[in-house]
């Protein structure tokens, strides 16, 4: 089971990888948000695989809780900022 | 190998499918509107996936209870910055992706904060 963790550790992390060419390459902001957001969502599932792999995920696992809360926080604020002067509806 | 292992094995290998169909979409689709579909739905069921499979191998432990509350707040936060995202693009008036207009550059066709005067009072 050890080396099946290392394994989708490993192929998770390429696969996070290939995402930062829509984080440079993104033609919109918006296009960078996701693309960062969904990298920030794989570093949670990595941190937990780390957890695992080095048989301390009584520790790992809170840092993937604020992770994760964080990450929440950041897209949040960035779609807001960058939306500008919301119009009021009627 | 037990029956819990087998089976935690099984989850995260579906899990890691669906990341990688993610993955593989946010690089290919041709749309930001399209790229939140990979995003919003994908990642959100392929990180459950994952964890689902991480807490049966865990056992019952305080350890399970943590990692399942990162599961019931990944299932309500994902899609909701996702939709958080693309309403800002809906209202920075973000043109979809149609057959008519796949020619044209995806960019943005105005500064956000500058047409709060235009379309004035004509609903009141």
């Amino acid at each position: 089971m050890h080396s099946f963790l290392l394994g989708v550790t490993v192929f998770i992390a390429i696969v996070t990888t290939a995402c930062l060419y829509r984080v440079a390459a993104g033609k919109t902001i918006f296009d960078r948000i996701i693309a960062a957001g969904l990298i920030g969502t794989n570093g949670l599932i990595l941190l937990i695989l780390i957890g695992f792999l080095f048989e301390r995920i009584d520790m790992f696992v809170d840092i993937a809780i604020a992770y994760a809360l964080l990450n929440f926080i950041i897209t949040i604020v960035l779609a807001k900022y960058f939306g500008g002067i919301r119009r009021r509806s009627p | 190998m037990t029956a819990s292992v087998i089976v935690a094995m099984i989850f995260i290998i579906g899990g890691v499918f669906f990341l990688t169909v993610s993955a593989i979409g946010l690089l290919r689709l041709p749309d930001f509107y399209s790229r939140t579909h990979a995003v919003g739905k994908s990642e959100t069921l392929g990180t459950m996936l994952v964890l689902i499979g991480l807490a049966i191998y865990n056992g019952l432990e305080l350890t399970t209870l943590k990692v399942i509350f990162i599961i019931v707040f990944v299932l309500i936060a994902n899609p909701t910055a996702t939709h958080a995202v693309a309403q800002t693009a809906l209202h920075c008036r973000l043109n979809p992706w149609t057959l008519k207009t796949k020619d044209q550059p995806q960019e943005l066709p105005c500064e956000c904060d500058e047409d709060e005067s235009q379309e004035p009072e004509e609903k009141q």
